[in-house]
């Protein structure tokens, strides 16, 4: 059990007065693993991200992440935890408008003490040496305003800022919905060769089954979650 | 909290159109309440500094504030004189150093008149013990000789030897009834002072006599302009009644004595007045309306603070996304509420600092032309305690009114999760 990132069991939650959106049995990830999640929208799959991430807190049953009972933190040690070890990438504006693209790469790194150190002794570097390995080592990039680049680097920029600092787990909710094929792919295969260097694992949720193959193992959520709640 | 500080600064100069109106609208907030609060300690330093040196004044018995009205200010008028032979006496009093009576009634084309002798112009101080200076001429020396304020001289445009002819009473001239037979010369015109010397046609207390004669009944003899003038001059001119006397004391310790023995004279009822008691006594009356000038000041600011409140509230609902991306980052709710509550006093602070420099900058350019035309030293110096004062409560007010938004953003990023249905 140690060995699993997340250890989910007999995890169930609603939204306030909602109907039961997740009822899981189990669901676990290893270290190391990089694990497909397929989920139409409104099958509750945000929901779970949430309660993985712990900004959510479950109704019933256990989760744990990385060794820790998430149900049992204080909500200050639950963002702790996620600010310390986890990265996460969105569907979309995925970026901080108001800073540079490398000021959005590092900006784990002004919560969290802990990446700030894993960064080691020059973030800047460490930044740009992510954004090359992640296709985008134009120079000129860095400072531009992250608003002008294209939704593929933009998606490139935030896989950057979740792999920064060497987290243990990094979420991506959707992250290539709005690119095509070929974006598509070649962004999974960035983010995965990347995040089996760093040896964390990952978590990659889309309705798009066709991607299945990209991950070393799929999970398909309406088959996992017995709520299967309506849209 | 510096990761903190460089976040808030990069998500204001974001929003550069609408951070810069909020900042001038608590910057023009700033600007205005302390505008009028440095007016109005310069207007009360200016009042304070009406008159000095005179220990006493002397009248007959009326009100504090009336009698400190129209002796120094030449606002109304007495119902009553002092007679000569009183006035004498007061002068020849062993507690007495000096002793300058003074006549109104007439004016000069708006400008009041008074009859007073040279010793005046040598024991009238204002400013804390300026003497009155002369920009031009002399003191009066011939009977129908008059000095003049500097604002009669620049308002009537009149220089040295100007011909000028006084009114009786405080009407126009062009309504006749006038002492058009007696004109007068301007001797000499005196520097600004910024009080009511400036606007006071100076004439001899000889004078004033000389041009009632045939004034006796209160109203004109038909025959009085037939009198010449010559004649006249040979008259003993010292006038029967005065309206009011500056005194100075030999020793300041005997003032209290002084003005009960003054108050309490057998024969002819008078009254003294300490020049800087009624001065705080009439203050005292305007300071309400000067007091509700400060409190509409104050809710100035108060409303250049509720546009912060407006435009960061107003902004959240575009900023959610952002907050969730800073949530999912690693942000803890308490980051969500200091970035909010620190742009808020950002703006506030920066809004006070420039308030700040528009009222030096506007009172730096204004006070040289007010010092020359009204002699007034207008908020003298550079940024003092008061502007201090005012930068902290502001920021800190801006500071509290951001926890506004600050709080409404936390929790909306607590519901949110990472999840931010657009």
């Amino acid at each position: 059990m140690a060995d699993h990132v997340i250890d989910i069991e007999g995890l169930r939650f609603a939204w306030k007065s909602g109907p039961q959106v997740l009822d899981i049995e189990t669901f676990r990830v290893g270290a190391g693993e990089r694990v497909f999640l397929r989920g139409p929208s409104g099958s509750g799959k945000s929901t779970l991200l949430g309660l993985i991430a712990g900004v959510l807190e479950p109704q019933a049953g256990r989760i744990s992440v990385m060794g820790q009972d998430m149900g049992a933190l204080a909500a200050a040690k639950r963002d702790r935890l996620r600010a310390d070890r986890m990265g996460v990438i969105f569907q979309m504006f995925n970026l901080v408008p108001y800073l540079s693209v490398t000021g959005n790469v590092l900006l784990p790194l002004r919560f969290s003490p802990a990446r700030r150190k894993a960064a080691g002794t020059d973030p800047q570097a460490e930044a740009r040496r992510l954004l090359a390995r992640l296709g985008l080592q134009d120079e000129s990039l860095l400072d531009r305003r992250v608003s002008d680049l294209s939704v593929g680097q933009q998606q490139r920029v935030a896989a950057a800022r979740a792999l920064i600092g060497s987290p243990s787990l990094v979420i991506a909710d959707e992250p290539t919905s709005a690119l095509d094929a070929d974006a598509r792919d070649r962004f999974i295969n960035l983010l995965s060769e990347e995040v089996e260097r760093s040896g964390a694992s990952l978590l990659f949720v889309s309705h798009d089954a066709s991607l299945a193959g990209l991950f070393t193992r799929a999970v398909d959520l309406m088959a996992m979650n017995k709520a299967g709640a309506p849209a | 909290m510096t990761a903190l500080f460089s976040l808030a600064w990069a998500s204001l100069l974001n929003r550069k159109g609408s951070v810069i109106l909020t900042i001038v609208a608590v910057a023009l907030s700033v600007a205005l309440f302390l505008g009028v609060e440095k007016a109005r300690s310069g207007a009360r330093e200016g009042f304070e500094n009406t008159i000095s040196g005179t220990d006493l004044i002397v009248g007959a018995p009326t009100g504090t504030v009336n009698l400190l009205l129209y002796s120094v200010f030449r606002m109304g008028s007495a119902t009553a004189e002092v007679s000569w032979p009183t006035y004498r006496q007061i002068l020849e009093r062993p507690d007495v150093a000096w002793a300058v009576p003074i006549a109104l009634g007439d004016s000069h084309r708006g400008f009041r008149v008074m009859g007073t002798t040279v010793d005046y112009f040598d024991h009238y101080k204002y400013g804390g013990g300026q003497p009155l200076a002369l920009s031009e001429g002399l003191v009066f020396d011939d009977l129908f000789d008059a000095v003049i304020g500097a604002d009669v001289a620049r308002d009537l445009g009149y220089a040295l030897d100007s011909q000028l002819v006084l009114t009786h009473g405080l009407g126009a001239a062009d309504l006749g009834s006038g002492h058009e037979n007696r004109p007068f010369r301007v001797s000499g015109i005196l520097k600004p002072t910024g009080t009511p010397v400036d606007r006071t046609v100076h004439v001899s207390l000889e004078a004033i006599t000389a041009i009632h004669v045939g004034w006796e009944t209160g109203a004109k003899n038909p025959l009085a302009d037939s009198i010449p003038t010559e004649v006249i001059r040979s008259f003993d001119l010292t006038p029967k009644t005065v309206t009011a006397i500056f005194v100075g004391l030999e020793r300041k310790g005997t003032i209290l004595t002084t003005r009960r023995q003054i108050n309490t004279n057998r024969g002819e009822p008078l009254m003294a007045i300490i020049p800087g008691e009624a001065l705080r006594e009439l203050w005292g009356v305007t300071s309400i309306a000067e007091r509700a000038l400060l409190a509409v000041s104050g809710f100035v600011i108060a409303v250049g603070l509720v546009s912060i409140l407006t435009s960061i509230l107003t902004s959240l609902n575009e900023r959610r996304r952002e907050m969730s991306i800073l949530r999912a980052t690693g942000a803890r709710p308490g980051h969500i509420f200091s970035l909010l509550v620190l742009e808020s006093g950002l703006i506030g602070f920066m809004g006070a600092v420039i308030g700040i420099v528009i009222v030096h900058g506007l009172f730096a350019l204004v006070a040289p032309a007010l010092q020359a035309r009204y002699g007034v030293a207008f908020g003298g110096g550079g940024p003092g305690l008061l502007d201090l004062y005012v930068l902290g409560a502001v920021t800190l007010a801006s500071l509290l009114i951001g926890a506004v938004p600050a709080l409404a953003a936390m929790r909306r990023s607590l519901a949110d999760g990472l999840s931010v249905r657009m």
